[in-house]
């Protein structure tokens, strides 16, 4: 692979840019991998690179059936942090936030990772306490939070209206090194990294059954043909219940329509990014200045990748009481992704009843920022058959009653 | 120069002048102009820059579609960015600045970037600013924030109000030219009720402009004449309901439209709401959208000077605007001969039309040659000429590679690549398109349109929106659609054949992607397929070269299609170049998605009226202004205020709280406790209903008792708690937490409604009838027996019971339950009664010392008892078990929510961490969610913690720190020491004791 650089874009402009490779092959599946990935989403590819960069399994194919990163990694707010309540969730986000700061330099490709600074706004004094708690928490587990008062918010978010008559800023939850990145880039990033090492992303495939030798799996039926496997990870998000129905098991899972929304783009006029889950609405700006905005979940399940429109009405509400500069600012453009919640609000990432079969699913409306993670310990349980990062977010969680819920401490969570 | 004629413009009032500035340069215009076309009048060619490259950017089209003109509209609260000039209709006053530049617009320093554009192609930032890592957030990122982006961002409140409107319709019809109109027309005559929109102030869309050239007639008129009968029709009929300035905006599952109105853009000062929501359902909708002309692909088509050739015609019929004196006309198809036309019938120059077909038009051309304009077929545009504006163009063969025949000076190019059928509301909600290759152009596919709850269709496209594009298709298409929509809507129209259009035909347009054909890769670097995004030929071709195959991909990579106009005038283009790439056909290459809304639409719109006070209107309770007045710090709880504390004038509000437990405890407080739940569940299935619900049993409560039940969900975690009354045999009334009550009611007609459906039970919820009022202290009694009425005595109502009766007059009903641990009885009295029972209980409670008390002081006493509040101790993953709770567990009850979860492993895991009381060891207090520091780290190298601090205060009664926490192993190490690390650097050690702090017998409240 060439590597990406700004001498090599001089030497390309010399030759009209004639001389760049192909970002990734575009290769026919073969018969048999000794790994098949299903989705090629940020987590998807992602486990796919640490199965080659940490385990040395590069006989393997990443299977999407449209085109890679377009389902809900490129269609989310990027919002990137770590400052989770619950141990195995903050221990999993905060190795993916620490990912994220070289990932650029692993990838060499520049996914734009931003550690602008995220706010949680802390608007009742539940909340407040709620976030006083994760910011204990946090100082035990490594991750670097403070509490704020509502002067520091001003500060670093000019255009904050601290004094809405319904729900004053009281303080916030500050992470200075959240912040997020650029979601395409991940996506290709990984993807270029995979193929690089010889892995096949196999694109416009769909899966369509799983086949097993007994109680194991012994491949994939796909719109291309069968291929087979000795183990198979199942990576497709808002469509984990099909692809787990195949493989002949059920899972906790409903899969519902998220919403987010981009104004018109205008000059830097917000530089961090602001959670406000009180009046539910999350925005930040993006490099190319349009304000990104994170809407409600439908409270119905569906397939459609599109959404009911009162829900964005009540999040543009929820922002012009926090932000009163938005009412004058246009929608430009709003979209749906299909996300997979568990009854928790965690992930899965963990064997299944069927043998050699792996899950990675139920990131919901907060997977963005766990993508480099959660390939990391979901390539090491397949490789390895488990790992600390994972061990807590397992299927038997549900029947043990072991939840990990985050919601104690945020409404929601991007 | 671009300037205003002497004559002309059907839609200005030249006896009607209008005074506006751009970067504050003094203009005029006309009424009935757009600020587009009076920037052209007074020859303000260049009007922006693009969004990459800084390029100087012109006007290019003339409606909705305009990538380019964007200004900074007006000042102060009505301050506004990225108003599209050719959308925004003139008024006196108004105030426009360009975008995007520094410092000026003819001096942009940005402006460098061009000269830099070799090293700048699609996607170069993913392959560099890599190294070194901590320069992208402190160099890179900041430098590029800063060149990007476009209007300023607004700083004020804004003062205009917005509306939402409901609207119900049989049918609506979006797009008022000639096909809305007559589709309107054909469908009305069934009698539906029939809604007709228009996106600009005027019917008729382009039939008018480009009827001038060919002297077409519909039904023997022109065409102005008709629409006005037309629209003469319509608004006659009671039936039909018609609007301009009302844009379709998006279409929705199951037939939910949404329509944007602006009402007073063109008049701000008039009074009134700016702009509406229509939020709209119908049964069927027809979309008359019309169709967008594309630009055609060759070098410098990005320079201010090069139009849309329909646009320049636009200008030039609609507001008697000249582009430029010489106009090049450049074009595919026949429609541009239209402009040509128009021009020299204006008496402007055309020095030639190049036409890229080898044998040229049809009738159009044989005009445009008997006027003696010269036309080239089988010819290109090299390149133009120029740089803040087109000084000329370089002809050359269209299929060949670019040698320049000819140039000819010209400072204005009319550019025409036919013809793209709006399709966008088709699409939003599923409908699909098939590639039309005569036309060559994506249009709706009738077989598969997006589909209602029927699964039958809901839109129909009609007209030019359907690729009807000829004027006599046109009508016919419309009249069809008419008739079909009122049908499917179940109506019967009559069948009247469609007015009869005499037009000139056409000749086949013959596709161009790419001016010349073989243009190297020179040209195709100058080839602008995105005008505002600065998106090339040569990008999306190195989009495909490097593996962005899907056409997702290619516009990710390179952003074609990303800009304001959402691809309007770049999309088909760049995909038939992204398909030539990839040597495949276009439609197998296939659009991106279409998303609403259609044009940008206003935040304040979708927003609405509810903003400020009424953004999720405040619930007060009926003495709520008495707080108000009387120094209440109020607390959001739910969707109530309650009062925090009642600060007095020179005290704190900590202080204030500290008197209020005092006062409570030695004399008597009184507590609005109207915010709290109060759900009344009856029938003769009740009992049964609420033992499914309470952990505890419900059903066997006495008539006249009360009981604090609690509830979990089906996992087993607490959700909420609350005393239960039972009013009579088959009525019971469940006290829930304040922030709790919609959540339970929702809860219990959740599992009424899809569980136990048969059962018979109704739950109505009366928070908001009652107000209640807590009397609580030792001089509770003394202060209702002062009022005279019931016998609240400890014998007529003992500890844990309620009665109906009077008090001092007021109907009321009495519980005797205690939240703090005094002497206490809750009041509840009819919420018009509120503010009066609560003036005569303070009137009346003088003398034995009474004073109000808030939630902080709540809080404290339930603290210094041990109970558990609700969102503090509980968190969604605390069971019963680990509060303590084991006696509120019905052992009897064969089952009830949650009762299996905690059977589960991990529920009953002696590990969990259980409820305990914490005392610092100096007094202080514990910090709020501070964690209990156990051995070593675990496995993902975090801090072991063994317990965490729940609820913290400052206890006046004890006057030392107390706490309430969940430990591991808590209950069985009384009296050890445990630290816990503060964010403030210090560490807090407690010890671990009883959680009932105060009168752990319960001698103070059951006297
Ligand atoms: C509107 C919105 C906003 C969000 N905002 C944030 C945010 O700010 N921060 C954050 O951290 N997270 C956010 N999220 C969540 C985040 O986007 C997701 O959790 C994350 O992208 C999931 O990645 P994934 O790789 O698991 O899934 P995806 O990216 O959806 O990938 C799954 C892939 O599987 C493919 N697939 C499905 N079925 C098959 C099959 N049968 N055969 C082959 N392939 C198949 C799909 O085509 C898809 O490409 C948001 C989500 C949405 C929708």
């Amino acid at each position: 692979m060439k590597r990406y650089s700004a001498f090599a874009i001089a030497r390309e402009a010399a030759r009209y840019h004639s001389g760049w490779e192909r970002a990734w092959r575009s290769p026919e599946p073969k018969r048999k991998y000794d790994v098949i990935i299903v989705g090629a989403g940020g987590h998807g590819l992602a486990t796919a690179y640490y199965l080659g960069k940490n385990f040395g399994i590069t006989n393997v194919a990443v299977i999407e059936k449209g085109w890679l990163g377009g389902g809900n990694t490129g269609r989310n707010t990027t919002i990137i942090r770590s400052n989770y309540l619950q141990d195995p969730s903050a221990a999993i986000y905060e190795k993916s936030r620490s990912l994220y700061e070289t990932m650029s330099q692993d990838l060499n490709y520049n996914v734009m990772f931003s550690p602008r600074g995220v706010i949680m706004l802390a608007q009742t004094h539940h909340e407040v306490r709620g976030y006083q708690r994760t910011a204990h928490a946090n100082a035990l587990q490594g991750v670097t939070t403070e509490f704020i008062t509502p002067q520091k918010v001003k500060e670093l978010v000019p255009i904050i209206n601290l004094a809405g008559p319904r729900y004053p800023v009281l303080g916030g939850l500050w992470q200075a090194r959240g912040g997020t990145a650029r979601h395409d880039a991940v996506a290709w990033g990984y993807a270029r990294a995979c193929s690089d090492m010889g892995m096949d992303i196999i694109q416009k495939c769909e899966v369509t059954g799983v086949r097993r030798d007994g109680g194991r799996v012994a491949g994939v039926d796909t719109t291309k043909g069968p291929i087979d496997c000795d183990k198979l990870g199942i990576v497709v998000a808002g469509h984990s219940g099909v692809l787990a129905d195949m493989a002949g098991f059920r899972l906790p899972i409903e899969s519902v329509a998220l919403q987010a929304l981009v104004s018109e783009p205008i000059k830097p006029c917000m530089d961090v990014v602001v959670m406000a889950n009180t009046v539910h609405g999350y925005m930040s700006q993006s490099d190319k200045g349009e304000m990104v905005i994170g809407g409600g979940a439908d409270g119905y399940n569906n397939y459609t990748q599109r959404g009911s429109f009162h829900h964005i009405e009540e999040t543009v509400r929820a922002l012009i009481e926090t932000f009163p500069m938005v009412s004058r600012l246009k929608m430009l453009r709003q979209w749906g992704g299909i996300v997979d919640m568990t009854g928790d609000r965690s992930p899965i990432l963990s064997k299944t009843p069927v043998d050699g079969v792996f899950i990675n699913c139920g990131w919901g409306t907060g997977g963005f920022k766990a993508i480099p993670g959660s390939g990391w310990g979901m390539a090491e349980l397949i490789a390895k058959g488990r790992s600390p990062l994972t061990d807590a977010f397992s299927l038997d969680r549900f029947k043990e009653g072991r939840f990990i819920d985050e919601s104690v401490a945020a409404g929601v969570a991007h | 120069m671009s300037t205003r004629l002497a004559s002309g413009g059907r839609l200005i009032d030249r006896s009607k002048q209008v005074q506006f500035t751009f970067n504050g340069k003094q203009m005029r215009g006309h009424a009935g102009d757009t600020l587009a076309s009076a920037l052209l009048a007074n020859d303000q060619m260049m009007v922006g820059r693009s969004f990459k490259y800084h390029r100087p950017r012109g006007i290019v089209a003339s409606g909705a579609e305009e990538p380019n003109a964007l200004i900074n509209m007006g000042e102060g609260a009505r301050f506004e960015p990225n108003q599209r000039a050719t959308t925004t209709e003139l008024f006196n006053g108004l105030v426009a600045q360009s975008q995007n530049h520094w410092p000026s617009l003819e001096f942009d320093i940005g402006a460098v970037n061009t000269y830099f554009s070799r090293f700048l192609p699609a996607g170069f930032y993913y392959k560099m600013f890599m190294y070194p890592r901590a320069f992208w957030k402190h160099v890179y990122e900041p430098f590029i924030r800063q060149s990007a982006g476009l209007g300023r961002a607004p700083k004020q409140r804004d003062q205009d109000t917005y509306e939402h409107f409901y609207h119900f319709a049989d049918l609506v019809v979006i797009g008022g030219g000639v096909a809305g109109l007559q589709a309107a027309l054909a469908a009305a005559t069934a009698g539906q009720s029939v809604l007709v929109i228009e996106q600009t102030a005027d019917w008729g869309g382009r039939a008018p402009v480009d009827g001038v050239a060919d002297d077409s007639t519909i039904d023997g008129m022109d065409a102005d004449a008709w629409v006005a009968q037309a629209v003469a029709k319509l608004d006659a009929m009671d039936n039909v309901t018609m609007r301009t300035r009302t844009m379709g905006a998006g279409v929705y599952d199951h037939g939910y439209l949404l329509a944007y109105e602006r009402l007073r853009d063109h008049a701000p000062e008039a009074k009134g709401p700016r702009h509406r929501l229509w939020r709209i359902r119908t049964k069927q909708i027809v979309t008359a959208t019309g169709a967008i002309e594309r630009p055609l692909s060759f070098a410098g088509n990005d320079l201010p000077g090069v139009m849309l050739a329909a646009a320049l015609r636009d200008y030039v019929v609609n507001y008697g605007v000249s582009t430029g004196d010489r106009t090049v006309v450049v074009t595919n198809n026949d429609d541009a001969y239209r402009t040509a036309i128009v021009l020299k019938q204006a008496g402007l120059e055309v020095p030639v039309i190049i036409d890229a077909r080898p044998e040229g038009g049809g009738a159009l051309m044989a005009k445009a040659r008997d006027m003696g304009i010269r036309v080239d077929t089988g010819r290109a545009i090299a390149k133009v000429k120029g740089g803040k504006r087109v000084t000329g163009v370089q002809i050359c063969a269209q299929a060949g590679e670019g040698s320049v025949l000819e140039e000819i000076p010209c400072d204005a190019v009319a550019m025409s690549g036919g013809w793209s059928p709006v399709v966008h509301l088709w699409s939003h909600c599923g409908g699909k398109l098939i590639w039309d290759d005569a036309q060559a152009h994506f249009r709706p596919d009738p077989s598969r349109p997006p589909t209602g709850a029927s699964g039958e269709g809901f839109v129909i496209a009609a007209g030019s929106a359907n690729g009807a594009l000829a004027l006599d298709a046109a009508l016919a298409d419309a009249t069809a659609a008419g008739v079909a929509a009122a049908r499917a809507a179940g109506g019967t129209p009559d069948d009247a054949p469609p007015p009869k259009a005499d037009a000139l035909g056409e000749a086949a347009l013959a596709p161009v992607w790419m001016m010349p054909q073989g243009a190297n890769i020179k040209l195709r670097m100058k080839s602008w397929l995105d005008f505002q995004n600065d998106v090339k030929v040569s990008d999306v071709q190195l989009a495909a070269h490097e593996g962005f195959e899907s056409v997702e991909h290619a516009k990710r990579y390179t952003t074609l299609g990303m800009a304001t106009d959402q691809g309007k005038l770049s999309n088909i283009n760049g995909l038939a170049i992204l398909s030539d790439a990839l040597g495949q056909p276009i439609p197998v290459t296939g659009t991106t998605t279409f998303r609403p809304p259609y044009t940008p639409i206003s935040m304040g719109a979708i927003a609405g009226e509810a903003r400020g006070e009424i953004f999720q209107p405040l619930r007060r309770t009926p003495m709520h202004d008495w707080h108000d007045a009387n120094g209440a710090d109020w607390e959001p709880v739910g969707h109530w205020r309650r009062p925090y504390a009642f600060v007095r004038n020179g005290e704190t509000v900590n202080e204030a709280v500290m008197r209020e437990v005092r006062n409570t405890r030695e004399k008597l407080g009184l507590l609005d406790a109207s915010t709290l739940g109060k759900l009344i569940v009856k029938g003769p299935d009740a009992g049964r209903f609420l033992d499914m619900m309470y952990t505890n049993m419900m059903s066997t409560l006495k008539p006249g008792k009360c009981r604090y039940g609690l509830m979990c969900s089906e996992n087993g975690f607490l959700s909420d708690d609350g005393v239960v009354a039972r009013i009579d045999d088959d009525t019971w009334l469940c006290h829930t937490t304040t922030g709790g009550a919609d959540r339970i009611h929702a809860h219990m007609e959740e599992w009424l409604q899809t569980e136990w459906w048969d059962w018979k039970v109704y739950v109505a919820n009366v928070t908001e009838q009652l107000a209640q009022v807590a009397v609580v202290g030792p001089n509770a009694r003394k202060l209702l027996e002062k009022l005279g009425g019931m016998d609240v005595s400890r014998e007529a109502l003992g500890f844990m019971e309620w009665a109906d009766g009077t008090l001092g007059g007021f109907d009321a009903r009495v519980y005797r339950i205690s939240f703090s641990g005094e002497l206490s009885y809750e009041v509840a009295v009819p919420a018009s009664q509120g503010r009066a029972f609560w003036d005569k209980l303070m009137e009346a409670g003088k003398e034995f010392g009474v004073m109000p008390y808030g939630t902080e002081a709540l809080h404290i006493m339930r603290a210094e008892k041990g109970f558990i509040m609700i969102g503090d101790e509980t968190d969604g993953t605390v069971i019963p078990q680990d509060l303590g709770l084991d006696w509120a567990l019905s052992k009897k009850k064969e089952d009830y929510l949650g009762k299996r979860a905690q059977q589960r492993s991990h529920m009953t895991d002696p590990n969990r961490w259980k409820l305990v009381g914490l005392e610092t060891v100096d007094g202080s207090v514990l910090p709020d969610g501070a964690y209990a520091l156990g051995n070593g780290v675990n496995e993902n190298g975090q801090k072991v913690m063994i317990g965490r601090v729940t609820s913290t205060y400052h206890s006046p009664t004890l006057n030392r720190g107390i706490a309430m926490g969940l430990v591991l192993h808590g209950p069985d190490r009384m009296g050890e020491v445990l630290d816990f690390p503060g964010t403030d650097g210090k560490t807090y050690k407690a010890k671990i004791v009883s959680a009932v702090f105060y009168d752990p017998e319960g001698e103070k409240q059951n006297v």
